[in-house]
């Protein structure tokens, strides 16, 4: 086949558009590179009428919202999700793992969560706590001054709590607490659990003329086209274009390879174009990947050439390894005190408006490192699966299970807005032997070998699920509540979910001082070609029991920065 | 017109949104015109979205009898009120006609629990389930309506799951109308201001906000003043 190859040459090439390389996009073009955003997805804007689903009734949808074409439902805004159309991945034998790719411009970031929190000094050097994983190679300071920025440019609401590991910010104010929250709020306390505002990347309050404000719908996976909530093509893509970036957007583009010449120095990448199906090739100095830990790494991988025997920037043989998801369980509970419920308007923010960060001393405990608690609940907007066997909660009131006719109305208005739910989301221990590699043996329908997943759960996730289980249980009987379900047994993992489903892939080229056990240094460039950038969440030595996207963008920031720097320093 | 092609033509008319009072019988290009106008299909679909759905909507499953008997069922399991409309005037089974064929797997639990009712019917009233008096139906239903933890009725146990099944799907398509929001009262997916649980409910629930809580919390006059801080973090606007 032959490869068309396009003669402008791009100072720098971004694979991906999600938070790391819509983030390099900004800060790159803003600083007046010509900069190509290469994504393997199709081109996408909040705003545009045609595929918005935000303030869509469940009836303008045959189905309700099921999820028979979107795992989240049909009203999520993400395109692909643990399955995508024509691109598979294969795990190895004992291995489920979970991997999640949205195919658009803004990637994940249009549906995410917009949990938003900082890594605290802890977190950077938890080996020094418990001997266990590896430090950073860099610490807290190296990344205030960006988490900083980033809070003022992005927008983050919150409170300065002086917390040691959960660092203070420049917030916006946060949302009052809903009604279950703050029955949430007295059944923790009453469990020596803090409670505190949380921390989302939502405008509770204008932070420029460009931008909305937050008018409280709840659907923030449904993505603002107010633009109020964050996602990379609204915040950082479409202004950086506005003030005269120059950025080319090559949607519906699938990158291959990244192309090397013979000082196995980058020179571009290979990519498909999904519209032709054809193969074409982009030349630039510098060449950013951010196309998701195991996307990027999978790319890498593919990039063999006789001075990259083993793939790009593998000569450690790191590449895929110490992949890790944040852990994950959760308990639903049903409060009888919440039966009954006046009825009033508490969509609010799409997502939590209180949470529970990390409290615990490890010392005392079974298991290494932390997680945070989220809660969910309240009078929410009814969609597929809406009614469910509402008729068999009448078995913790004593009443009647089943039944029809006005008896099934009133249960369905007397259980409304009684059940809520907590959900724990820790840190995992980075492992060696978790990864993802190529499969030798199978190709997406581009031709693009696909990776292949070798991940397994340790005692030490397990028991971390453990207690989340043990903690949710006795906040729930604190605040009245009865759990539903069985408690989740040593058979089970206690509850533990399987790794990709929390979203949260980290480590993949992972950074460190030493080429011979890390992929990229602490300017997430590789050890072995400097002039490729790793600007996702693959350069994470290791996560923390956060959420990452606050982290990937405050380290693109910075590694973007230096991208700059180098250049007209002409070390790249 | 023919029901299946009235159900079908309901809808796409669900679909696309349609605003029309009454669905009377369209062409086919009429029908294509309309959805054409409506860009993603009216609720923000992908082009291949877009086609799952056509291929759905285009399958022909449950035959007449198997509808009317939905039907039947749907009402009894919500019939009207003096304030709301039962779940046939809701479209719930033009809902379980398009659900179980976007869902596969609910085809045939739902078909054979159709055919086990008629079969229950038969040997009692020698009758299908159709065809009998109320009392009849209703006498029958009572034996599937409600849990059987002791199982007292092991002959009655596929018939519960059927009409707890069915239950579900009409309680779901049901709510998730105009009609059921109005019979709810739900009252969201509007823009609004958030400003904290109203105090008849804090007190009704003897709940109350922390001063301390609150004073960090948007105070909503000043949500259009353009963020500023100092430096250490504090909000200045």
């Amino acid at each position: 086949m032959q490869i068309i190859e396009q003669r402008k040459v791009y100072d720098a090439i971004i694979v991906g558009s999600g938070a790391g390389g819509g983030m390099a996009a900004n800060i790159l073009s803003e600083n007046g590179l010509k900069v190509a955003v290469v994504e393997a997805g199709p081109f996408f804007d909040p705003k545009d009428p045609t595929t918005m689903t935000q303030l869509k009734y469940p009836w303008e949808s045959p189905r309700r919202g099921a999820s028979t074409k979107r795992a989240f439902g049909d009203f999520d805004m993400s395109w692909g999700d643990w399955e995508v159309d024509g691109e598979p991945y294969t795990t190895k034998e004992g291995t489920d793992f979970k991997w999640w790719r949205a195919r658009m411009l803004g990637g994940r970031t249009n549906h995410w969560g917009r949990i938003s929190l900082r890594f605290g000094p802890k977190d950077f050097k938890h080996k020094d706590v418990d001997g266990l994983g590896d430090n950073w190679p860099i610490s807290y300071s190296d990344v205030k001054p960006y988490y900083d920025r980033l809070d003022k440019m992005i927008g983050v609401f919150g409170t300065n709590e002086g917390l040691p590991n959960d660092p203070d910010g420049f917030f916006l104010p946060p949302p009052k607490p809903r009604l279950h929250e703050l029955y949430y709020i007295k059944g923790a306390r009453k469990t020596g659990i803090p409670v505190i505002p949380s921390r989302l990347s939502i405008l509770t309050k204008r932070i420029n003329a460009d931008r909305g404000v937050c008018f409280y719908c709840g659907q923030c996976n449904r993505s603002c086209n107010a633009y109020a909530d964050f996602s990379a093509g609204s915040c950082l893509i479409f202004p950086a274009q506005k003030n005269g970036g120059q950025i080319d957007l090559y949607t519906n583009c699938m990158v291959k390879n990244v192309t090397t010449n013979k000082e196995g120095l980058a020179t571009g990448v290979s990519y498909i174009n999904k519209e032709d199906r054809r193969e074409y090739e982009l030349s630039g100095k510098v060449v950013v990947l951010g196309a998701s830990a195991c996307s990027s790494a999978r790319i890498l991988l593919n990039s063999k050439s006789s001075t990259h025997p083993n793939g790009l920037g593998n000569s450690s043989d790191h590449v895929g390894r110490y992949l890790h998801d944040s852990t994950g369980a959760g308990i639903s509970v049903f409060v009888p005190d919440l039966m009954n419920r006046k009825i009033y308007n508490e969509d609010g923010v799409g997502g939590m408006h209180v949470y529970s960060p990390w409290w615990g001393d490890n010392s005392r405990l079974d298991f290494p490192r932390g997680y945070h608690i989220e809660v969910w609940g309240g009078m929410g907007m009814p969609s597929y699966g809406f009614g469910y066997n509402v008729e068999a909660m009448n078995e913790y009131v004593g009443g009647t299970t089943g039944g029809y006719g006005n008896k099934l109305r009133d249960d369905v208005k007397r259980f409304y807005g009684s059940v809520l739910g907590m959900a724990g989301r820790g840190e995992a221990i980075a492992r060696y032997d978790n990864r993802c590699e190529i499969d030798p043996k199978v190709v997406d329908e581009y031709g693009i070998p696909v990776l292949r997943f070798d991940y397994k759960w340790s005692d030490y996730e397990r028991l971390q699920a453990k207690h989340m289980i043990e903690s949710f249980h006795e906040i729930a009987h604190n605040m009245g509540g009865i759990v539903l379900g069985d408690k989740p047994g040593k058979d089970k993992d206690y509850g533990l979910l399987a790794p990709g489903q929390i979203i949260h892939e980290v480590g993949t080229t992972r950074m460190g001082d030493n080429p011979k056990t890390s992929v990229t240094n602490k300017w997430q460039q590789l050890h072995d070609a400097k002039n490729v950038f790793i600007v996702d969440a693959g350069p994470f030595t290791s996560q923390a029991d956060k959420n990452c996207t606050w982290t990937i963008m405050a380290l693109s920031m910075r590694a973007s920065e230096n991208i700059v720097s180098e250049l007209k320093k002409m070390n790249i | 017109m023919k029901r299946r092609e009235s159900l079908k033509t309901l809808i796409v008319g669900g679909v696309a949104g349609a605003t029309v009072g009454s669905v009377g019988c369209k062409s086919e290009t009429q029908q294509k015109i309309k959805n054409e106008v409506l860009p993603g299909g009216g609720y923000g679909r992908t082009p291949a979205e877009l086609k799952h759905d056509a291929l759905v909507m285009s399958e022909d499953y449950f035959n007449k009898h198997e509808l009317e008997t939905i039907a039947v069922l749907c009402d009894i399991i919500l019939p009207s009120t003096d304030s709301a409309g039962s779940a046939t005037d809701a479209g719930v089974p033009e809902f379980i006609e398009f659900i179980v064929k976007d869902l596969p797997n609910q085809k045939s639990p739902l078909r054979g629990g159709l055919m086990w009712l008629d079969g229950e019917s038969n040997r009692r009233f020698n009758k299908r389930f159709q065809d009998c008096t109320q009392d009849q139906q209703i006498s029958i239903v009572d034996d599937i309506a409600y849990a059987d933890k002791d199982n007292r009725k092991p002959n009655m146990a596929p018939g519960i799951s059927f009409f707890n099944r069915m239950r579900n799907l009409t309680l779901t398509g049901y709510y998730t109308t105009k009609m059921g929001f109005d019979d709810l009262g739900y009252v969201g997916n509007r823009p609004n201001l958030w400003d904290g649980v109203p105090a008849e409910v804090l007190k009704d629930h003897e709940v109350d906000y922390e001063p301390e809580w609150i004073a960090k919390c948007i105070n909503q006059d000043s949500r259009e003043a353009i963020a500023e801080w100092d430096e250490n973090g504090n909000l200045l606007t």
